[in-house]
């Protein structure tokens, strides 16, 4: 097949935009591990900077995951329900409560954040706990649990198969665990690597939300950002690509199976 | 271990306030196969699904399986066996997975189960595939791994709504007779749904020709066939002409007149269709009444040509017949 | 158990936390911003300054995120080539980057170490620095935008129906007639959609304002401002309230508009 200027015109723009996309993450990936950043790449590798940074703000990475699987946690249990409910009814109510779950999604985090810490702040001592963030978390987080296991649900022919179960004699938590859940396992799976990311990455809710005993990944990296020198910045960021872009890609080629199942 | 089914005053009304099926009262008996035929929207399927267990009767209804009230008892436990229209297999196991779920929700030993699920795969002529994944199934095996699925269990009742509409006409002619051979074996009270009166001629011990969410007639084939309760029951099942005789008006069946070639008879071939059994040939009369003729594909006048209509059979007694059309 | 019952419990834990956590903190939001938080943001110039200047980044933001995400998404799409499937992964490698993250990144880009100024110096220019003014931020924000609105674009251009195209070639269209009247028509719904999540992001994120310590006023930074350094809380509490309602009111629109493709 000729191509012909119409193709290499597109091509040539979409190389223009990977390049600035990319370019950025592969200079500060190298920052990250040159020894001197004055002189270049010519200075020599180090890990220096690596260490030194897991030595000051270890710590944030490893509260950050565990925010992360403790809202993937709380989002499976109650989202997965919550999808199941919806899927099964039909109603204007049913279309009420989907439409009002997913509302924190279309919310600047900061608003909130700022409302939680009204609203509990002075409560206990849950301000200083991790609780606190959870809570914003879990909620940031539930609608893209819900999206996702809802999409699938709606794809099967979910009455017809419970029908069936029934007609074979299974209670509801037979069917339940036996019917419905093996077959949402793909959206499930999607919606809980979503949340990680997800949880991962928030900051608009948890610059507002942490304390200087809570302070998660994207807050520390903000604070190196603004305080550390670049290459600490960058060996930083570094740590959090390695942590982000395994689960980005699994998260891709995850949404892609689903896909073609559900064809 | 069949059952003798008896519905009294069962109706259905959806919330919106249409009602699906007037208040009913049937029975059927042990080991009867009882089909329920009509239009699209009748009810059939609402019916059908009442006898289940997955809709609930109006308020006053009563469903009883030989004698016990099973109003209240939902499908689960009411040991029925069904066949939805579309198979609603599980995707997520393979044929010997679905055909085996009915006895391991009941709790059915495992190596008791497996021989069952052996037996129902050699009875469906499934041999083979029980390691299969459902979508790499045939249409005729789906429907097969569906049947197998149903009766895996040994359910008083087996259920099906229209087990075979989503089937080409060879496929459903085999497993039409497979499923009465199958059927007559078991000796279990079933209900087929159909609105194809081939299938429930066939099928059925009994017919339960439906209307708007009414029976309008019960009874076996011949019944329906030959002694219509109305004009519905007789459009329904199988064609019909008026014949207007010094009588009156009659219905008759297509096949049931014969034509022969007359340069004075009342009526005027329009159109000769070959459908392989018969040729189908449309008549006309001078005040444009039409009538439909079913002869053997044996010297068919052709289109143009005058013809004179014998009436070789009997007519339909109907109560419609005997009022003027 | 009775279906409703069942239903109510099930998705009972959902709603409980969707009303504790986020409408209950909305509720406080409205109600601490008080008549005075209210009338202050109302009469102070400087706020109108900040919302005009939030709007218009949001508005370019979405301009450009549409335009370079049709071109790139519709060439994707429709043409087949070697590599295509790793240029893909690097253009939606960014989908996981939190704003603060993409803020680093532009000054890796624009900064004052940046590739933009190390190549403008190696040329025998100035050093060109723009990562701190109002173009850092809306090439962050376009940054931040780029992979997820390519991959609605890329989504709904896949589902096009080829014989529309097709038939309108035959009928004598060319090229840029099938692109104004088969293709954009076609993708309208889901470019509605995408922009208004791009305005609506770009409206209330505020990591990579953050990171950037840029000298615009964007709403969020002046919520976070009045919040933590100015101790005001009644107007960061009536900023965050409406600019909650506004991102919200904007998604729901572009949902109305494009049939549901939107958040
Ligand atoms: N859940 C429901 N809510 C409201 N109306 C319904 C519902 N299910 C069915 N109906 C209506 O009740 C009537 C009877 O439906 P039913 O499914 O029993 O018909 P059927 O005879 O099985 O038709 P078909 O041959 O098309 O399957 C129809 O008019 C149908 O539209
Ligand atoms: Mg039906």
């Amino acid at each position: 097949m000729r191509r012909g200027i119409g193709f290499w015109t597109g091509l040539g723009f979409t190389l223009l935009i990977s390049a600035f996309l990319i370019l950025p993450v592969l200079a500060s990936v190298i920052a990250g591990v040159t020894a001197n950043q004055f002189v270049g790449l010519s200075s020599g590798l180090t890990t220096r900077w690596l260490v030194e940074v897991w030595a000051n703000y270890g710590g944030t990475v490893l509260l950050s995951l565990r925010i992360a699987l403790a809202t993937l946690a709380v989002t499976l249990l109650i989202g997965i329900p919550a999808a199941y409910v919806l899927a099964r009814h039909a109603g204007v109510t049913a279309r009420l409560v989907e439409e009002a779950l997913v509302m924190p999604v279309a919310v600047p985090g900061i608003a909130t954040a700022l409302g939680l810490i009204l609203a509990y702040g002075a409560v206990g001592d849950l301000r200083a706990s991790w609780l606190f963030i959870l809570a914003g978390h879990v909620v940031f987080c539930l609608p893209f649990m819900l999206r996702s296991v809802l999409a699938v649900l709606l794809a099967l022919d979910l009455k017809g198969l419970e029908e069936a179960a029934r007609a074979c004699g299974a209670s509801w938590p037979q069917r339940f665990l036996g019917v419905v859940l093996p077959n949402v396992s793909g959206g499930v799976l999607a919606g809980s690597l979503m949340v990680v990311t997800l949880s991962l990455g928030e900051f608009n809710m948890t610059l507002l939300l942490h304390t200087p005993f809570t302070r998660t990944l994207p807050v520390g990296l903000a604070d190196a950002y603004t305080a550390l020198r670049t290459e600490m910045a960058s060996a930083y960021t570094l740590i959090f690509f390695v942590l982000i872009v395994p689960l980005l890609s699994a998260m891709q080629w995850a949404a892609s199976r689903a896909e073609r199942l559900g064809r | 271990m069949s059952v003798a089914i008896r519905l009294a005053g069962c109706g259905r009304t959806w919330p919106g306030g249409s009602i699906a099926l007037h208040p009913l009262d049937l029975d059927i008996a042990a080991g009867e196969t009882l089909v329920l035929l009509g239009p699209s929207g009748c009810g059939k399927t609402t019916l059908l699904r009442l006898i289940a267990g997955l809709e609930a009767p109006d308020a006053g209804g009563r469903v009883f399986f030989d004698g016990e009230d099973v109003t209240r008892l939902p499908i689960e436990r009411r040991h029925v066996g069904m066949v939805f229209q579309s198979y609603a297999l599980f995707p997520n196991m393979d044929v010997a997975g679905n055909i085996g779920y009915g006895l391991r929700v009941r709790g059915v030993a495992r190596a008791a189960a497996r021989r069952r699920v052996d037996e129902m795969l050699a009875m469906m002529r499934l041999d083979g595939l029980g390691g299969r994944r459902i979508e790499a199934l045939s249409g005729g095996q789906r429907q097969r791994v569906a049947l197998a699925r149903a009766i895996a269990p040994r359910p008083r009742v087996l259920l099906l709504d229209e087990p075979l509409s989503a089937l080409d006409a060879r496929l459903r002619e085999q497993l039409r007779q497979e499923i009465d051979a199958l059927l007559r074996s078991l000796g279990i009270t079933a209900v087929y749904v159909t609105h194809d009166q081939a299938e429930a001629m066939a099928l059925g011990d009994r017919i339960a020709a439906m209307e708007k969410g009414r029976i309008a007639q019960i009874g076996t084939g011949r019944d329906l066939y030959h002694r219509p309760a109305n004009d519905f029951v007789a459009g329904f099942v199988g064609d019909t002409n008026r014949l207007a005789t010094p009588e009156g008006e009659r219905l008759v069946r297509p096949e049931h007149l014969a034509l022969r070639r007359s340069a004075t008879g009342g009526f005027t071939v329009v159109q000769a269709t070959f459908l392989g059994p018969v040729v189908r040939v449309l008549l006309r009369d001078a005040a444009g009444r039409e009538l439909r003729a079913d002869v053997p594909d044996e010297d068919v006048p052709a289109p143009g040509e005058r013809v004179a209509v014998l009436f070789q059979g009997r007519s339909l007694e109907t109560e419609a017949a005997a009022s003027p059309a | 158990m009775p279906d409703r019952l069942r239903a109510a419990l099930l998705i009972a834990p959902a709603l409980a936390v969707f009303l504790a956590f986020f409408l209950v903190p909305l509720g406080q939001l409205a109600v601490a911003g008080g008549a005075g938080g209210y009338t202050t943001i109302l009469t102070e110039p400087r706020y109108w300054r900040s919302l005009a200047s939030t709007l218009l980044v949001a508005a370019g933001t979405t301009a450009i995120t549409l335009a370079i995400a049709t071109a790139v998404g519709l060439f994707l799409a429709r043409t087949r080539f070697p590599g295509r499937g790793t240029l893909l992964a690097l253009l939606t490698l960014p989908l996981a980057f939190p704003g603060v993250v993409v803020g680093y990144l532009v000054i890796m880009l624009a900064g004052r170490q940046g590739l933009v100024a190390n190549i403008s110096l190696a040329l025998g220019g100035d050093r060109i620095v723009f990562a701190y003014s109002l173009s850092g931020l809306l090439l962050g924000y376009v940054y931040f935008s780029i992979p997820r609105t390519l991959l609605t674009v890329m989504a709904a251009a896949e589902k096009l129906d080829p014989r529309l195209e097709e038939a309108a070639r035959s009928l004598g269209a060319s090229s840029f007639g099938v692109l104004r009247d088969v293709l954009l028509p076609g993708l309208a719904p889901a470019l509605t959609a995408a922009g208004a999540i791009c305005f609506a992001t770009a409206t209330g994120a505020f990591g990579t304002a953050f990171a950037l310590a840029s000298r615009i006023d964007v709403l969020p930074m002046v919520i976070y401002t009045e919040f933590t350094l100015q101790a005001n809380l009644a107007v960061a509490a009536a900023l965050s309230f409406l600019l909650g309602l506004a991102t919200w009111a904007v998604l729901a629109l572009a949902r109305g508009a494009s049939g549901g493709a939107a958040a």
